[in-house]
């Protein structure tokens, strides 16, 4: 990728729509790593179905419901972001990207309360306190933290993807011309905002 | 390049070292648990480390961006990097041999066991983890680069053969890669913190594992064969001077094996419990599969028919691995039939038949694979005498082998068993005679291609008559592949400018 032959390398560079492609195969897989988690939540909900329902009821939906609002507006602030880079107003993008990270650490923030109040409760994996439970709350609980443990690694990895690109804006190295760096951080953030999307329900809300 | 091989040489001493134990009854040369922690270790690196990154680690980043007209690959920082996740996946892999307590689950790490036991389980499972992301990461990028880098003017139907096979591949790597990674951290997770999602005592179920294990590892076998069938599909006609007999049907089949492998996990499973119609529907899915690859097979051969063929060691490899593949393939089916999978579940005769056409044919093809482009990639040609008596003498082995396998397998003697009873005396003292004379012939194999680094003579751009662009290149091929940028051939495949041509071009015979 040196001067020398640069018709290839620059075709390269200059090629958005292959570096989109390759965050779509990538979220792809995304998709089937936790397709498989959820595979396993859908195999133990049939067999354990009153278990998990009643499960269900013990986490806390407004805390679940104020977390899947914070993740949509910080999607709605990643979405801008794009908008105002293309306007080419730096300062907005940074902000709304500024933003975008502030939500998601309250996201996380909100789920270390959760987390806590449930460990407190001893309610956590081989707790002396579960032993009596039925083996369906065992597993509900046991699929939420795998679930949304694994979901939180995917907050981080995404925060740092969008601070990383932060900086690439400060240093102009994502501008109005070249964004898709930009655009692909964004796409990895609605996929962890989706696959949230799709734990709340099953975790907060089934009855 | 190196890398590989060195695993390669590793994973062979284990595995000779499994048969040596083996050939006469009783504890001779290690105890039990030794055996056990060869055995994973032999089959985790073999799979890992060799027949899955071979042929498109190698191979594919060398010629998959020649063969399209281009430098390079879409993502070469990614691909650094799915380098560097793999050799550290490969010493983690190593390290926990040595580790207190090797791990003793076999390959597939099947729970409760890999839970309970004992050793260092964690260790050897983050490695596969680890090599998982890296064979995604592969993936991800060869796709991207047949999709964004082919050279103007190149058509889908004008991709070479080989490319196409990476192709499919890539997309099964894409495909099945995840759900193993998944379920490695599972494993993971429930050793550490106890999750018990797969833990009976927990309410857990054991054969999820199971399923969500073979959703990977099945395909993973395509993964392994589709590269190995490429290159075959590339020998053929150069050496036949004729142009490739269905190349549509190639690639459909190509594509057909890498949707339908996808769909065919639960045959591993016949025994683990399942109802009756879904043995019935994967027994006849996996039936299925063997369309494509016989599509192949008879491309192939027909390829041949009338053609005016050059007969060189690719060539010999390649014939090889089109005989010894085909009895793997059939006996597949064996495997695949639901009736008879019970009979001979576990036993030698699945060893007998992964290792054909593991090794009989990804294996074989890689062989074949390395004396083809051997001159292209190092611009020297080896000595042919010596490669033909190295193929002889690797397929006989592999012969002697792994046919008493079969017949030890159907008399009903168990994989991963440590001793055996008198009766499978005879024929597990052959194939340990047979493993011998094999790694013989594979060592002689590569004295002699690394002889041809000091004595071997200077090969010319296109020792083979091939006619793929990687011919149309200095040997070994410059930094950024082309001189000048590459024109279009349309079909590639065409031999008419060859046809007078019979003999090699300035490489004959050392």
């Amino acid at each position: 990728m040196t001067i020398t032959h640069s018709d290839h390398a620059d075709s390269r560079a200059g090629d958005s729509v292959g570096a989109r492609t390759g965050m779509w195969l990538f979220l792809y897989t995304e998709i089937m790593l936790f397709g498989g988690l959820f595979i396993l939540y859908a195999a133990y909900y049939r067999i354990y179905t009153a278990d998990f329902t009643g499960a269900g009821k013990e986490l806390d939906m407004v805390m679940g419901a104020l977390n899947t609002v914070i993740l949509l507006v910080s999607s709605f602030s990643v979405a801008a972001s794009i908008t105002a880079i293309q306007k080419n107003s730096k300062k907005a993008a940074v902000a709304f990207l500024g933003s975008a990270i502030l939500l998601g650490s309250i996201f996380l923030v909100n789920k270390y309360f959760e987390w806590g109040h449930k460990i407190d409760l001893g309610i956590f994996p081989n707790s002396p306190a579960m032993e009596g439970s039925s083996h369906g709350r065992v597993l509900f609980f046991n699929l939420y933290y795998t679930i949304t443990g694994v979901h939180g690694v995917h907050i981080i990895i995404g925060m740092t993807l969008i601070a990383v690109t932060m900086i690439f804006i400060m240093l102009n190295k994502v501008t109005d011309q070249r964004y898709v760096l930009l655009e692909n951080a964004g796409l990895y953030w609605h996929l962890v905002d989706l696959i949230w999307i799709f734990i709340f329900p099953l975790f907060y809300l089934i009855y | 390049m190196a890398s590989v091989m060195v695993w390669f040489v590793i994973a062979v001493i284990l595995g000779l070292l499994i048969r040596t134990e083996l050939m006469v009854a009783g504890p001779t040369i290690m105890e039990a648990q030794t055996y056990n922690a060869i055995f994973t270790l032999h089959g985790v690196i073999m799979i890992f480390l060799f027949v899955i990154p071979a042929i498109p680690a190698i191979f594919g980043n060398f010629f998959l961006p020649i063969q399209l007209g281009t430098d390079d690959v879409f993502f070469p920082k990614l691909n650094l990097l799915s380098w560097y996740l793999y050799m550290l996946g490969g010493l983690l892999a190593i390290l926990s041999l040595f580790a207190e307590g090797p791990p003793d689950t076999g390959w597939t790490f099947y729970v409760p066991f890999s839970v309970s036991t004992e050793t260092n389980v964690g260790l050897t499972v983050t490695a596969a983890f680890i090599l998982g992301v890296s064979s995604m990461l592969t993936g991800l990028n060869f796709i991207t680069t047949v999709h964004r880098m082919r050279m103007p003017g190149m058509k889908w139907l004008e991709i070479p053969l080989f490319t196409w096979s990476l192709y499919a591949t890539a997309w099964v790597q894409l495909l099945a890669t995840p759900v193993l990674s998944i379920t490695l951290l599972l494993v993971i997770l429930e050793r550490v913190f106890g999750t018990g999602l797969f833990d009976p005592a927990k309410g857990g179920d054991p054969v999820l594992y199971q399923h969500l294990f073979w959703m990977y590892s099945h395909p993973a076998v395509y993964i392994m064969i589709l590269p190995g069938m490429g290159v075959i599909s590339e020998i053929i006609p150069v050496f036949s001077r004729k142009s490739i007999f269905g190349y549509r049907a190639i690639v459909g089949s190509s594509m057909a094996i890498a949707i339908a492998g996808s769909l065919v996990w639960a045959h591993h499973m016949f025994t683990s419990g399942m109802s009756d119609v879904a043995v019935f529907v994967f027994s006849f899915l996996t039936f299925i599969v063997a369309i494509p690859s016989a599509i192949k097979v008879f491309s192939w051969v027909s390829t041949m028919y009338k053609g005016s063929i050059l007969m060189t060691p690719p060539l010999f490899f390649a014939l090889c691995f089109i005989y010894l593949f085909s009895i793997g393939g059939l006996t597949g089916l064996v495997l695949g039939a639901a009736g008879t999978n019970i009979q001979v579940h576990d036993t030698h005769f699945v060893v007998a038949h992964f290792h054909f056409v593991m090794f009989g044919g990804t294996g074989f093809a890689f062989f074949a694979a390395l004396h083809f482009w051997w001159p292209k990639m190092f611009g020297i040609m080896y000595n042919f005498r010596s490669a033909y008596i190295a193929a002889v003498l690797t397929t006989t082995g592999f012969m002697l082998h792994y046919i008493p396998m079969f017949i030890l397998g159907i008399t009903g003697m168990p994989r991963r068993y440590y001793d055996y009873l008198p009766q499978f005396q005879t024929g597990n003292f052959f194939a340990g005679i047979g493993a011998y004379i094999m790694v013989a012939g594979i060592f002689v194999m590569f004295i002699n291609l690394l002889i041809s680094f000091k004595n071997g003579k200077t090969a010319s751009d296109d020792p083979w008559g091939g006619t793929t662009l990687e011919w149309s290149v200095p040997s070994p091929p410059p930094l950024h592949n082309f001189v000048k940028p590459p024109e279009p051939q349309g079909y590639p495949y065409d031999f008419t400018a060859l046809v007078d041509t019979t003999s090699l071009k300035g490489a004959e015979e050392p």
